[in-house]
């Protein structure tokens, strides 16, 4: 098993892999986007308070739960560079930090969109809401922080520092919802308890964020291939391949 | 944390294996392998920009090399930094001196700062400063010195903290010639005694060659 | 430990050979809290609602203002090299220097906050809320500000990024913070946000240091 992950650790090796397997995950990914979405728009039946505006339950809260898993996993990988100091995780690392702040943007903008017609606001400074904006903040800190130190070596365990302090957020955002009253639902999905949701809401909803998962995962690859290349171009590996090429 | 009697009753060894370093995307240098013992001096040369300050850092444990080890006394040095630190003095580019402060008050900073907390004794820091002929201006503020004054207080830091390994990028920098004469017989006397000293420098020294191996940087 | 003590010295002897240094701070957090009744009109019904959150605010502001002075200039003249090439560990000495950077920055704002407070139109009850909130949420605002600031010593325009990483991270101090004093004044319970500002200086306390010397070492070796 351990050979399996070392093998990884070499970057042409993770490279040529990365390449192998894209069009498969391509493939996933608009596979569960097109069953998701169908759910969420066709099947679904229409919310009894909320009628059809609902339906924005689909994109916000996969970003919203990919917002945090992206930092997770930055987080992850920041005790990895900082203990093990591992070139994969490095480019793990960095290459989750544009998405995540995506989907971080977009779990607050489509939040925003359905909070007008539900609370009649576009903004409440609720806890939820305020810590997933942290959050944002979180994330474009940490991409300041790496632009401005110009050793990348030194910038991405500088980052990797950032990270790990920012990483009591996560817990704030996810529990906020059941530590205070706020406007924001309570949890629906991940209790321990039955979910509250309709049955027939709940699979779009969990195929959306698998569908997500897979988007954040070849986004990933994709940005990993191009700190690959930026990180090893002085290998003969990539030289080779650039001849090859031209 | 190592309290030693005297430098002489202490061998070591450092070595070097296969150190590369890459700067801002730039390889400086590669495979650089060389030891460092007990009465050496090694002098580093090379051309501005050519990594010379990069390496002096990297045997100082300040920086890591990107490839490579350094080896003293049988230890890596990035595994067991705290207490190489108490074998080493390092002098950069900087001076290590707060303006504000008078040059006994630095001195006793530093004295704290290192592994040989019971030396700060007025006897120990008037006899250094005596030294560098700055035994003066002692209760001056740092601020009020010219710059070969503050070169010659980081000298006497060397002096006073007999650290057996001495690391110094550029020590003659601001120095006039005598102040040259009097920091190169320091060196030799730290040599005498046993101690090692890593530098760079870009004036010709005049110590004695038995002591002296050169490393150039391409 | 004796460079704990060493550090702390030197860096109370710097001060006040520089008060400027000193003076700056709590300077700076009362003119801020003066120009809130200029902008907010002179109706005190307003300032009295918002007392709690804006001398929190203005404790905050006043704390980031200072952040960047905390290594700079150790970092200018190789001093903060030396302290990371001591045999003593770094955390200690970080440690240290964040105690007097409180010193200066956070201890003023605790004893101004009374009458600060008082001026803005906060009842009594709030006051000693205010100061116990400010006793705990200050050293965090060191603590972690210190984190930033260690981080960014080595950037050429380092303020800038410091207030970016540093303000998301205050937020939730600011909150709990406010909220105590606020619930006080309301008659609601107060030892929910306590407790929590207390374990935000817990955690603080002893895992910042720790950032701040990883923090120190990066800097220093470009």
């Amino acid at each position: 098993m351990f050979k399996f992950l070392h093998k990884f650790g070499s970057p042409p090796y993770f490279y040529n892999f990365i390449n192998k397997i894209l069009p498969y995950l391509y493939i996933i990914f608009f596979g569960l986007l097109l069953y998701g979405m169908y759910g969420a728009l066709i099947t679904a039946p229409a919310d009894y308070q909320q009628g059809n505006s609902f339906r924005i339950i689909y994109v916000h809260v996969p970003a919203a739960w990919m917002s945090m898993f992206v930092y997770m996993v930055m987080a992850s990988c920041a005790v990895v560079v900082l203990i093990w100091r591992m070139k994969m995780a490095q480019i793990m690392l960095i290459s989750s930090v544009a998405v995540g702040a995506i989907f971080t943007t977009i779990a607050l903008v489509t939040g925003s969109i359905w909070g007008k017609p539900m609370w009649g606001a576009w903004w409440v400074w609720d806890a939820r809401l305020t810590s997933e904006l942290i959050l944002l903040f979180l994330y474009i800190g940490v991409l300041a922080l790496y632009n401005a130190i110009e050793d990348k070596k030194i910038a991405i365990k500088a980052v990797s520092i950032l990270v790990l302090v920012g990483v009591v957020n996560i817990p704030i955002i996810h529990y906020s919802v059941e530590w205070w009253n706020t406007l924001h639902q309570g949890p629906t999905v991940t209790k321990f308890d039955k979910p509250s949701i309709h049955i027939d809401m709940l699979i779009p909803l969990l195929v959306m964020a698998v569908a997500f998962k897979f988007y954040y995962i070849i986004n990933l690859l994709h940005n990993a291939k191009n700190q690959i290349l930026i990180s090893e171009s002085t290998t003969s590996w990539v030289k080779d391949m650039v001849k090859k090429q031209s | 944390m190592v309290k030693y009697a005297s430098m002489d009753k202490i061998n070591f060894q450092l070595e070097v294996k296969n150190l590369s370093c890459i700067r801002s995307d730039k390889l400086l240098f590669k495979n650089l392998s060389f030891v460092v013992r007990n009465y050496n001096l090694l002098e580093i040369t090379g051309k501005n920009g050519s990594g010379k300050t990069s390496l002096l850092k990297i045997l100082s444990a300040l920086r890591l090399p990107d490839e490579g080890e350094i080896i003293f006394n049988g230890q890596n040095i990035n595994t067991m930094t705290y207490e190489y630190y108490s074998y080493v003095s390092f002098l950069g580019h900087h001076n290590a001196i707060k303006n504000d402060l008078t040059a006994i008050e630095n001195l006793s900073i530093s004295c704290a700062l290192s592994s040989s907390v019971d030396k700060e004794n007025d006897k120990d820091i008037n006899s250094v400063l005596t030294k560098v002929e700055l035994l003066y201006h002692k209760d001056d503020l740092v601020g009020t010195f010219s710059a070969g004054m503050k070169r010659r207080l980081s000298i006497a830091k060397l002096l006073l903290l007999k650290n057996p390994l001495w690391i110094l990028d550029e020590p003659y920098t601001s120095v006039d010639l005598s102040g040259i004469d009097l920091i190169e017989s320091f060196i030799t006397s730290h040599l005498k005694q046993g101690g090692a000293v890593v530098m760079t420098s870009h004036h010709p020294l005049k110590i004695d060659k038995k002591y002296i191996k050169n490393l150039h940087i391409k | 430990m004796k460079v704990f003590i060493a550090i702390i010295k030197r860096d109370l002897l710097l001060l006040s050979r520089k008060p400027a240094d000193f003076y700056n701070p709590p300077l700076f957090f009362v003119l801020v809290i003066i120009l809130y009744p200029f902008a907010l009109g002179a109706d005190s019904e307003i300032l009295k609602i918002g007392a709690a959150g804006l001398v929190w605010i203005s404790a905050l502001l006043a704390s980031i203002l200072s952040l960047d002075n905390i290594f700079k200039a150790d970092y200018g003249d190789g001093t903060l090299e030396e302290m990371v090439l001591s045999p003593h560990p770094l955390v200690i000495i970080s440690l240290a220097k964040v105690v007097v950077y409180w010193f200066f920055t956070g201890l003023p704002l605790l004893l101004l906050s009374p009458i600060l407070g008082l001026m803005m139109g906060l009842p009594s009850e709030g006051i000693w809320i205010l100061m116990l909130s400010l006793l705990l949420g200050t050293p965090v605002l060191s603590l972690i500000g210190a984190i930033g600031a260690a981080l960014t010593v080595g950037l050429k325009n380092g303020g800038v990024i410091l207030s970016l990483l540093v303000l998301p991270l205050y937020i939730p101090v600011l909150i709990f913070g406010s909220s105590a004093v606020n619930n006080s004044i309301a008659g609601l319970d107060v030892m929910g946000s306590i407790y929590i500002l207390s374990a935000f200086f817990t955690l603080s306390l002893v895992l910042a240091p720790l950032a701040i010397a990883a923090s120190l070492k990066l800097s220093i070796s470009n």
